[in-house]
């Protein structure tokens, strides 16, 4: 041998190029005319999401149109990522509301902790994630737009229905 | 148009040149479109190959596709680098792409078209040496990939270019080879002179099966094309010998490749499928040459280049790339010998059939294809077997194997027991 090129050691009727060659072309040619095709034609189609997808927050309101928040800061505390901004005030009866919300969505790392710690299911991670910006600036949401969004929120995990069904 | 002339259009001078002018002008553009409609067809077809969709986001069905990626890089950068030779650097695609354009130039693709100033052959030259132009041209177009390795002034570019070099002229041999049979055959190196042998003596593919063979696998190592593209192996040579190229340099290389790929699929058909004839009628060879002759030929002949160009695309997108020691094994210890035997056992054959008074016909098509039925029998039942390609040249010996085996990396014989550990220091 002109170069020391290591060849494995089989019996020589296995050994052919032609058959293998053969061979790998009727596998080919069998994707060819029967695909198995499993791409998902992305803005046309969408996949489905699980109940359970933490995606962009929204902030639920009550019926008059408000933030349900209470500004009770539970959630800025909770937050690992620290990425709430939460300036509490409160109007002449003495009721807490949010004078400044705003939710850095490129800190937040989607653990969900603020939907769960909140004694007033105000604020929700949603089942939504085409959320590309022009601008950095545009990634942090506050409380107007929370409340603008309109797609579905995470369903909580049920500790007695713990598949989600 | 009762009153078309039925003699040759060479008679009449300035129709022969307009007519040639006309001809010239409405291939190229057509050639063109086709190159770039084969480019979305590969990737299509590598797609549903590998169970995907392809391009399909420009145009319908991704249509569009080659437009948008010639408009892309038309706008793109074009860089040359700044040690390399600028001349020679902008020769080379020049270079690659005119003889991709010119070698298709002998190719007759469809039964001569009747015009009122005579009969007009559907081919852009009617050259007396055929063939062997093609042959010429197609070997200067290595001096487009040489030197736009040699000239870009990077050691990936100068391996692919080298390699490249090494591999057409291997394959070269073979290919002229190989098509000797087909002369010899014919009596004739003319294009038209094949295309008639083979419409009156049966399709060469049966008559000198292992011609078309060895044609064959020269035409994919002639063209780049997998499993032979280790000029541009894009694993060891970031992209071979157009690394540096960009822009619309770079693809007049890609073009090229389209090209010749086309060039050699309309070759292997009109060598060894017959060209334009029609199967299992006469129809078409005989009588007086008619417009809808020309069409249903140009459909037949389109048919059978568009196989061998589905045939390229498949075996890419299934074969692995050869090593190189592989390659230069199947080259020149394969496919040389055999391809000089063929001559000598289908010259001895015509020589036999010629004394015993046995013309073109039925008889002489089988004799020739239970010939070749028995050369590939033995070339592909007996050789095959551990010795065409797979272990490449010769089968290491039991002890030899037992020492690379029993040896770790470095080259000092491995015991059953556990090594000792370095000791710190030493």
């Amino acid at each position: 041998m002109a170069i020391n090129v290591k060849v494995m050691d089989r019996p020589v009727e296995q050994v052919s190029y032609v058959r293998a060659t053969l061979s790998g072309l009727a596998h080919t040619f069998k994707h060819l005319v029967d695909p198995h095709k499993v791409t998902t034609q992305y803005p046309e189609e969408t996949e489905a999401l699980s109940k359970r997808w933490r995606g962009t927050h929204r902030m639920l309101t009550t019926e008059d149109g408000k933030a349900k928040c209470v500004a009770c800061g539970l959630c800025p505390t909770v937050c690992p990522a620290n990425c709430i901004k939460l300036v509490p005030g409160e109007d002449e009866h003495g009721n807490r509301f949010p004078l400044v919300f705003e939710i850095d969505e490129f800190r937040c790392i989607f653990c969900g902790y603020c939907q769960e710690v909140c004694p007033e299911e105000a604020i929700h991670v949603g089942r939504h994630y085409e959320n590309a910006e022009y601008s950095r600036d545009g990634f942090v949401y506050d409380l107007e737009r929370l409340t603008a969004q309109t797609h579905p929120v995470c369903e909580m995990w049920d500790p007695a229905d713990p598949a989600g069904e | 148009m009762g009153d078309m002339l039925m003699t040759p259009i060479t008679d009449n001078p300035t129709a022969f040149a307009i007519a040639s002018a006309i001809k010239v002008v409405a291939f190229f553009g057509v050639y063109l479109v086709t190159v770039a409609l084969l480019t979305l067809a590969e990737r299509k077809v590598s797609a549903w190959i590998q169970d995907r969709h392809g391009p399909n986001r420009a145009g319908p069905g991704g249509l569009l596709q080659p437009a948008a990626d010639g408009l892309k890089n038309f706008m793109k950068e074009e860089l040359s680098p700044g040690a390399g030779n600028t001349i020679l650097f902008t020769l080379a695609p020049a270079i690659a792409f005119c003889t991709a354009m010119v070698s298709w130039a002998v190719i007759p693709f469809a039964a001569p078209l009747p015009t009122p100033w005579g009969v007009m052959s559907v081919s852009i030259a009617q050259l007396p040496v055929g063939f062997i132009f093609t042959l010429a041209i197609s070997s200067l177009g290595v001096f487009g990939i040489t030197l736009a390795g040699w000239s870009s002034n990077n050691k990936y570019s100068l391996l692919g270019g080298l390699r490249s070099s090494a591999q057409l002229i291997s394959y070269e041999i073979a290919m002229g080879l190989s098509i000797i049979p087909v002369l010899l055959l014919a009596g004739n190196v003319t294009m038209d002179a094949i295309v008639k042998q083979q419409a009156m003596g049966g399709w060469n593919v049966l008559n000198l099966s292992v011609a078309f063979l060895t044609f064959l696998i020269s035409a994919f190592a002639e063209t780049n094309r997998l499993p032979f593209d280790l000029p541009e192996a894009e694993s060891e040579l970031v992209a071979g010998y157009h690394t540096e190229y960009s822009s619309m340099k770079f693809s007049m290389f890609f073009i090229a490749e389209f090209a010749n790929m086309l060039t050699a699929s309309g070759m292997m058909a009109t060598l060894f499928l017959g060209g334009w004839d029609i199967p299992f009628t006469s129809w078409d060879n005989t009588g007086d040459p008619s417009v809808l002759k020309t069409l249903l030929t140009l459909v037949s002949f389109g048919l059978k280049a568009g196989f061998f160009l589905f045939l390229y695309m498949w075996i890419r997108w299934t074969l692995p790339r050869f090593r190189y020691d592989q390659l230069m094994s199947l080259g020149w210890r394969f496919l040389l010998p055999l391809s000089l035997g063929y001559i000598v056992l289908i010259a001895s054959v015509l020589l036999v059939l010629q004394a015993l008074g046995i013309q073109q016909g039925v008889l002489q098509t089988g004799v020739l294809f239970l010939i070749n039925a028995a050369v590939l029998v033995a070339v592909f039942v007996i050789f095959d077997r551990g010795r065409l390609l797979s272990p490449t040249t010769s089968k290491m010996s039991a002890a030899e194997m037992l020492r690379l085996r029993t040896q770790d990396r470095l080259g000092s014989p491995l015991s059953a027991a556990v090594r000792p550990e370095p000791e710190m220091g030493d």
